[in-house]
This record gives structure tokens, C-alpha cells and sequence, in this order.
């Protein structure tokens, strides 16, 4: 059994269903493909993994770099769809300075309002990177805490 | 209960009326989701709805007009939902025709939309009758619902408000049971301040008839010396005498207070389930129980005391000194707004450092509770530097908020200081220049400069109350973050009592979610009273959290779970665990005797009940070989068993309460073969008779399981006898092979054996 790294895409493509086809070197046909990236919030271009519609590993990209055009341009169209993780542009109110609180918040996606229901909930990647689950489950991101404008650093700040 | 709303009140007005004008006749609206999402995964609105006859669908991208399929067998309408986006596909037997997006906010509408597609397509297919009118059941959990039942009363959960940023007047609700001894502390109070202004108001005679005489040349009056002295001493006394009672007797009602929030604290961590100790840190709980609950304390019993007091004694002051000289008291009290209005300046500022001292000083505890039971780990990988700085980098977070902070609090001290001094200053000179015109005498100055550097020393400690306070509200908030917090299983408000439980369990549509992943999905099981079902599969197709539901340590989050027919949501929640017997993977023992231990599900069993529970659990024998036999210490600090001896008297443990339902989860994993065999024998006095859910890494284990559950990603792929799922090759037998696969490696152990039932 050959293992997941010399597995070599023969061909990707959507069908009439919208699901991914992957055709493997081998011949070898997997319908419902899903990317998954491995670290999403580490390194999102490298380690995406191919993985079938049973939820076994089809195939490993080592970087997404190294695909060609048009299967990349598949596979990116596919985890942008899954990818859901809207980068905080402001703060524009919270209810409560303790929680849970609701916020109105202004992201790359649109103005929405989200709950948080404690503290643990927003996650520090790194100095300036934070990451904020709401009460649905729902990934938001700060991708640089201090480029965010001085009102929404203020309220920002009452939580961490 | 409220009354069904239409599905149209939930449409919003600019589709209603376009939606409503488009309806046919005869054609009802059934079900609606809002969208929140559009395609490119921007928030945006959008509507999916089903009516009895069609599909309806109006997006931004459709440029506000609608779309609409007529239902008709072959259309799918398929939904699954991936880091807390829900996704809507429609499908005929050819393609895709449509797609949609929601947040899991809209999770239940769209399960709502889904359920009345499929029923209604159905319907017109002339495949189902439509019993819409005879059963109405909920979207979410499947229970059936009064008619004029539109909310499922198990499935909503309204949104908890958030507490006021005024908390300590919260605290009140644990004052209330001592408001007695309040009011008799207050007055107290009241009292004694009122004796120690005494001493300030007697100098004025002094000086007036007693001092400034003499110094003209009258002699000094013996008489009226001794007078003046002798009532100072008394007030002296009896102001000792005063704040020694009201000191003792709000001393030991904040001390009350203080005891009372620690106990409800803990009383409502513990009726918490097990999804919030999940997210919490032990060490985060620890401190809030612990510290904060103290800090509180002090506040009560020194701080606000004190503050209370001051303010006494600034409201009595200003009316004793503007009944001696109305001027010279309004020039005296210039200066306090200006501290007022520092205070408030400061305030807010030191609030908010303080609660984040407060988090930041859980992280440096939870770098503890982190490392310390981990240490063995720690020193295998020989991580001790990295776990040094691990800690001394929170220190430092900790320092640099502390620095922060001390930079706004040491300004603040100082600078009161001085406002005080400049206000002495001001009463000096103008109350020499009253003097001097003859306005006053030098005894009413006397006078006002010793109630002045009281009042002023007074503002200068009221100051400190600003900090003090907001440490408080700061803890007093994280303990009523605890205390609000609604546990999320929670106890039925028209519970139903379990009559004489025969031990049968029904899984229905049961579906688990963990934050934004689908643990569990559709699952269905019946289990008769005694049965034996072994639950196998991978680590992570969700066994654990199965039994965990089962348990109610959670709640679904969709579907139900019912025992003897009845929803385990609507029974007491510790009346339903009473018929549960747990045996874990990793047994706890509490710091106790072992007899102890061994009933701690049934504190109130004879000796006679421990030693027959023991006996059938095979530990009898081994207990007798410890030097104190059942009276031994185990638990933390006390006697060292090893993992099968543990075993065997949580296996005791739960036997002693004789529960109908017995949960055995990887109850042998964690021991070797032949414990395992001991094990084995004291399990199967266990089993005899009770509903049995055991789930085990060794499939061998499961010898006597009357059915086999197979999971696999957190739904059920086989059920079936050991024999008739070899037969098949599916799933069990590809894990039944891997595993025999490995046990032929390891020659000491014997191939699995065939399991036989035993003739019952």
C-alpha cells in the first residue's frame, strides 16, 4: 500500500453535484473529496490533506504551492467554502464588560454581532493574534491587536 | 407555553409580502430559515422556505428576486454544517441546484426546513400520510409536543443575561439572613464615630476659657480643668468601647457572609456538569473559590467598615463645624470636591487593572495546577527549563499589569496627600485673618484645625477604598460569573419521577455536538432491561461521549434519550444518576478509608452491605492482607494500590448502590491480562441482571455482550452478535482482525478466544 505522500493527483475536478472528483495516478477515482488543512492557523499553505468522502486520507499536499493551476484553484475554491474565519475589523459596542457579552463587530465579511460566553473563549495564538469562539462555534480572528483603532483596543482590552 | 406563531410572523417584511403574494390558494407556508451568510461566506441576509407545495429561495445574489422548485420525489435537500457554518444543498438526481449558508445560530430553523422538505415531498409522492396534525413533534429533539406547543420546553434555552457591573450590591442576597446584626453594627457605627467627635469639640472651651485667659493674666480654674479632661477621657472610653463592639460584630458577620459564598459557590460548581469543568482550569477554580471569596471578606469587614465610618464622621463633622462658623466651614470643605472628583478620575482606570491582575494572576496559578501534575511528564522530556519559563513568563505578564497599574495608583496617594496639606493651609490663613478682624476666637480655629487634619487624614483613607472596592467587585464578579452560571443540564422545571426503573434505555435521533463539531449524529438505539451491549469502534467514534450522554453528564443537543419511555432531561437529575453504576477507565479513589470509599454512592451502608460488595467484586481478600484491612487509607496520600486493586473497589463502589443501568467504561483497559482475568470475574457479578453499556478497548472483554454496537465517527455502523458481525466483514471485523493481528505478535498472550454465550 503505497503511503499518503507518494500518492500523486492525476486529475481534480467538480461534478454536477458540486462534489470533488479526485483521480490519482493509479487510476483510481474518489468522489466527495474534502482539503483539510492540517494547521490552519499556523501554517495555512502547507499540509493540506485530501480526504474522502469515508473521512480516510486520500492524499497529502505538502505545500499547496506545488499543485498545478487549475487543481489548485479547485482546491483553494473548496477551502474558501470552509473556511470560515472572519477577521475582526472593529469593535463597535460590547453589552458587558463581563460575560457573556454581545458584540458588534465589523469583519472582512461584513458587520455581524457575535456572543461570547467567557473569557476562556478568546485564545491567544501569539503576541498580537487572537482568536475569538463564539457561543455557535464560530471562529473569529484578530489577526494584529494593535492595529485595531484605539476604541476597539479599549474594549478589547476589558477581556484579556 | 406560548401559542404556535404562524411560520409567516417569522418572515421578515420585505419578503413577506413578496413571498405571501406568490402563494397559490390552497398552499401554506411550513418552514423558514433565515440566512445569515451568503455564498461567499459574507454576513448578508437571505430566506429558504418550504411551503406544502414548494421550495421558496431569495438571496442577495439572486438580486432580491425569488427562485422556486415545486417539491417532487427525486429533489434532496441535504444539509451538514463545518466549523460553525451550517450548509443547505438542494439536489435533484443529477445535480446540485442550489446552495446555501447559515450560522449554526440558525441551526434549528434549518433542521425545521429540512424535516418539513422531506415530510411534505413525501407527502405529495404519496409515499407517507400526512399525520402533520396528529403528531407535532420537536425539530430539534424529536419529543413529542402539546399541539399548542411551539417551543420545546426541553430544547429552549434562552440566553442568560449578563450580570450588572455593579456586583457588590449583589452580595446583598447573602447579607439579607444577618440585616439583625447589620443594623445593630450600623448604629454602633454611628455611635462611636459621633464619641470621638467629642474630643475636637472640647479644645474650643479649653482654649477659650481656660488657656487665652490665663495667658491675659486670669488664673487657671482647677475645677473647670478637671471637668474638660475628665470628658475627654470618657469620650475616649467610651469611643473605645463603641468600635470594639461594632469592630467584633461586623467582624463576624462578614466573616458569615464570606462563608455562605464560598458554600454556594462550591454547592453550584458542583451542580455544574462536566462541559464547564471541561473549559475550566482547576487553578482558575481553585482561586475563585478560595481567594476571591476571602477577598471579599476583608472588604466587608475592614474596608467598608472603615469607608462607612468615614462618611459618618465627614457628614457629622460638616454639621458640627458649620453650626460653629458657617464661613470658616465653607472654605474648610473647598477642597473636597477636588478629591471627589479624583477619585472618580481614577476610578475606572484602577478597576479594570484590577480585574485584570485578577486574570492575570490565574494565569500564573494555572501555570501550576498545569505543571504540577504533570511533572512526571515534565521530567521524562526533561522539560523543566521550558516549564521555568513557561512560568516566568507569566510572572512577568503579571508584573508588567502590576506595573501598569502601580503607575496610575502611586500618583494617586500622593496627590491627595497634598490637597490635603493645601486644604490646612487655606483654614490657617483665612482663619487668621478672621481672628484678626475678630470675627472667630482662637479656640473655634483650634477647634476646626483638629476636626480639619481628621477629616482630611480620613479622605486620604477613603481613598483607598476606590482601590479596595473594585478589588472586590473585580472578585465578587468572577465568583457571580460561577454562581450565574446556568448549569447546561439542567434540572427539569416540571420534573417527573422514575417509577421503579426496569433498566430500559432508548436512543433517539441522538445527536452531540462539542462546540462547533459534530461528535454524535443521528443515532438510534433501543436497550432492553438486562441487556449487555458492548460498544466498539475507534478511539474518537465517539463511545465515551455516548456514555457520557447516557450518564447526563452532558446534554444532546439533539434528539432525546429516554429511560423507561420517560426523557432523562425531564427526570431530577440526581434521581436518575441514582440508577446509574459507573466504573471508569482510571478509578478515583477519595482520601478515606477504603470502606469509605467503597460506599461513597450510599454513605448509610452497614458494614455487612461494604464486605458482601466487596466480596462480589472479588477485593475482599485483598483488602483483608492491608495492616488496618477495610479501615485503610487510600486516596492522595494514603495507601499505594495498585490499578486493579483500585478497579475492584470502584467496582465494589458500584455494586453497593445497585444500579439498574451499568456503565463500564474501558473499565479493564488500564490493567494487565491477568488482573484483567480478576477483574473480569468481579465484573461479571456485576453485570448479572442490570442494562449494561460497556465499552472496551479489548474486544475480549465484550465476551458476554448480547448485542455489539459498532461506532464509527459518531454513528452506528453495525449492530449485531460477535459472530453474526464476523460473518458480515464489515467494520467489526476489520478491527476484530487488528486486533488479533496483534495479539499473534505478542506470543505470551493466547489468541482471542471464540466467545461463547453462556446459557442464562
Amino acid at each position: 500500500m503505497a503511503s499518503h505522500e507518494e500518492r500523486e493527483i492525476g486529475g481534480l475536478e467538480r461534478d454536477a453535484h458540486g462534489r470533488l472528483v479526485l483521480t490519482l495516478a493509479d487510476g483510481s477515482t474518489h468522489t466527495g473529496i474534502v482539503p483539510i488543512r492540517a494547521f490552519p492557523l499556523g501554517a495555512p499553505r502547507e499540509g493540506v490533506a485530501l480526504v474522502g468522502a469515508t473521512g480516510r486520507e486520500i492524499c497529502w499536499i505538502e505545500c499547496l504551492d506545488e499543485l498545478p493551476e487549475d487543481v489548485l484553484l479547485l482546491v483553494e475554491e473548496e477551502l474558501a467554502s470552509r473556511d470560515f474565519m472572519p477577521r475582526i475589523r472593529r469593535l463597535v459596542e460590547v453589552s458587558t464588560f463581563s460575560t457573556p457579552s454581545v458584540w458588534r463587530i465589523e469583519t472582512d465579511r461584513g458587520s455581524t454581532s457575535l456572543v461570547l460566553k467567557a473569557e476562556e473563549d478568546i485564545r491567544r495564538l501569539d503576541a498580537s493574534r487572537l482568536v475569538i469562539t463564539d457561543r455557535h462555534g464560530v471562529h473569529y480572528m484578530i489577526e494584529n491587536q494593535k492595529a485595531l483603532d484605539q476604541a476597539s483596543r479599549k474594549l478589547l482590552d476589558r477581556f484579556l | 407555553m406560548t401559542a404556535r406563531p404562524l411560520a409567516a410572523d417569522l418572515v421578515p417584511m420585505p419578503w413577506r409580502s413578496g413571498l405571501l403574494s406568490s402563494l397559490a390558494e390552497d398552499e401554506t407556508l411550513l418552514a423558514v430559515l433565515l440566512l445569515d451568510l451568503d455564498a461567499e461566506l459574507r454576513f448578508g441576509s437571505g430566506i429558504v422556505a418550504v411551503t406544502s407545495a414548494r421550495l421558496f429561495a431569495c438571496t442577495a445574489e439572486t438580486g432580491g428576486d425569488w427562485k422556486q422548485w415545486t417539491l417532487q420525489s427525486g429533489l434532496r435537500l441535504s444539509h451538514y454544517d463545518h466549523g460553525g457554518v451550517g450548509t443547505l444543498e438542494l439536489h435533484d438526481s443529477e445535480r446540485r441546484l442550489a446552495l446555501w449558508r447559515y450560522t449554526l445560530e440558525q441551526n434549528a430553523q434549518a433542521l425545521r426546513v429540512v424535516d418539513a422538505f422531506d415530510r411534505r415531498r413525501d407527502v405529495l409522492a404519496g409515499l407517507v400520510e400526512d399525520h402533520t396534525a396528529g403528531e407535532h413533534v420537536c425539530p430539534d429533539c424529536r419529543a413529542v409536543l402539546e399541539p399548542d406547543q411551539e417551543e420545546c420546553p426541553i430544547c429552549a434555552r434562552e440566553f442568560e443575561t449578563p450580570p450588572t457591573t455593579w456586583t457588590l450590591f449583589r452580595l446583598w442576597r447573602f447579607a439579607r439572613p444577618y440585616r439583625g446584626m447589620l443594623l445593630a453594627g450600623f448604629l454602633l457605627t454611628l455611635a462611636s464615630t459621633a464619641a470621638t467627635l467629642v474630643a475636637p469639640y472640647l479644645t474650643m472651651p479649653i482654649m477659650d476659657d481656660i488657656l487665652i485667659p490665663y495667658q491675659n493674666g486670669a488664673p487657671i480654674n482647677a475645677g473647670l480643668v478637671s471637668m474638660f479632661l475628665g470628658g475627654l477621657l470618657l469620650s475616649a472610653l467610651v469611643a473605645w468601647g463603641l468600635g470594639w463592639a461594632k469592630t467584633y460584630i461586623l467582624a463576624l458577620v462578614s466573616e458569615r457572609i464570606g462563608s455562605d459564598l464560598r458554600t454556594a459557590t462550591y454547592d453550584h460548581l458542583l451542580q455544574l456538569s462536566l462541559e464547564y469543568f471541561g473549559g475550566k482550569r482547576t487553578g482558575d477554580l481553585m482561586a475563585r473559590i478560595g481567594s476571591e471569596s476571602d477577598r471579599i471578606c476583608v472588604f466587608l469587614s475592614l474596608h467598608l467598615l472603615d469607608f462607612a465610618t468615614d462618611v459618618l464622621m465627614i457628614a457629622m463633622t460638616a454639621v458640627i463645624l458649620f453650626s460653629i462658623n458657617p464661613t470658616l466651614a465653607l472654605v474648610t470643605l473647598v477642597p473636597l470636591p477636588f478629591i471627589a472628583w479624583l477619585i472618580h478620575r481614577v476610578r475606572d482606570r484602577l478597576r479594570t487593572g484590577f480585574e485584570k491582575t485578577g486574570r492575570v494572576w490565574s494565569e500564573v496559578t494555572n501555570v501550576l495546577a498545569d505543571t504540577i501534575p504533570g511533572i512526571r511528564v515534565v521530567k521524562a522530556f526533561a522539560q523543566e527549563s521550558r516549564e521555568s519559563q513557561r512560568f516566568r513568563d507569566a510572572n512577568l505578564h503579571n508584573l508588567m499589569v502590576n506595573d501598569r497599574l502601580n503607575k496610575v495608583w502611586s500618583v494617586f496617594s500622593p496627590t491627595v496627600s497634598l490637597m490635603t496639606e493645601i486644604g490646612l493651609l487655606v483654614v490657617w490663613g483665612f482663619g487668621i485673618w478672621l481672628v484678626a478682624h475678630d470675627s472667630i476666637t482662637v479656640g473655634v480655629l483650634t477647634a476646626f484645625i483638629a476636626y480639619i487634619s481628621r477629616f482630611y487624614s480620613r479622605l486620604d483613607s477613603m481613598s483607598r477604598i476606590v482601590s479596595v472596592t473594585q478589588k472586590a467587585a473585580a472578585g465578587a464578579k468572577r465568583i457571580f460569573d460561577i454562581l450565574d452560571h446556568v448549569s447546561s443540564v439542567p434540572e427539569p422545571v416540571r420534573p417527573v419521577h422514575l417509577a421503579g426503573v426496569t433498566g430500559r434505555l432508548e436512543l433517539r435521533e441522538v445527536a452531540f455536538r462539542y462546540g462547533s463539531r459534530s461528535v454524535i449524529r443521528g443515532l438510534n438505539l433501543a436497550v432492553n432491561p438486562g441487556e449487555m451491549i458492548g460498544l466498539v469502534g475507534h478511539s474518537g467514534s465517539g463511545k465515551s461521549t455516548l456514555v457520557n450522554l447516557m450518564c447526563r453528564f452532558y446534554d444532546v443537543t439533539g434528539g432525546a434519550i429516554l429511560a423507561d419511555g420517560v426523557d432523562i432531561r425531564s427526570v431530577p437529575v440526581a434521581e436518575y444518576r441514582a440508577n446509574i453504576g459507573l466504573v471508569l477507565q482510571e478509578p478515583f479513589l477519595f482520601f478515606g478509608t477504603i470502606a469509605e470509599n467503597i460506599a461513597y454512592g450510599r454513605p448509610g451502608a452497614s458494614r455487612a452491605e461494604i464486605v458482601a460488595a466487596a466480596r462480589a467484586a472479588h477485593a475482599h481478600e485483598f483488602i483483608l492482607r492491608l495492616p488496618q484491612g477495610y479501615d485503610s487509607l487510600v486516596g492522595e496520600r494514603g495507601q499505594g494500590l495498585s490499578g486493579g486493586e483500585r478497579q475492584r473497589i470502584s467496582i465494589a463502589r458500584a455494586l453497593l448502590i445497585d444500579p439498574r443501568i451499568l456503565i463500564l467504561d474501558e473499565a479493564t483497559s488500564s490493567v494487565d491480562t491477568e488482573t484483567e482475568k480478576e477483574i473480569q470475574k468481579a465484573l461479571d457479578n456485576l453485570v448479572r441482571g442490570r442494562t449494561t453499556i460497556a465499552i472496551a478497548h479489548r474486544l475480549s472483554t465484550l465476551r458476554k455482550a448480547d448485542r455489539l454496537v459498532v461506532m464509527d465517527r459518531g454513528r452506528i455502523v453495525e449492530i449485531g452478535q460477535h459472530e453474526e458481525l464476523i460473518e458480515r466483514r464489515g467494520a467489526y471485523f476489520r478491527l476484530y482482525e487488528a486486533q488479533a493481528r496483534q495479539v499473534d505478535e505478542e506470543p505470551v498472550i493466547r489468541p482471542l478466544p471464540i466467545p461463547e454465550k453462556e446459557p442464562s
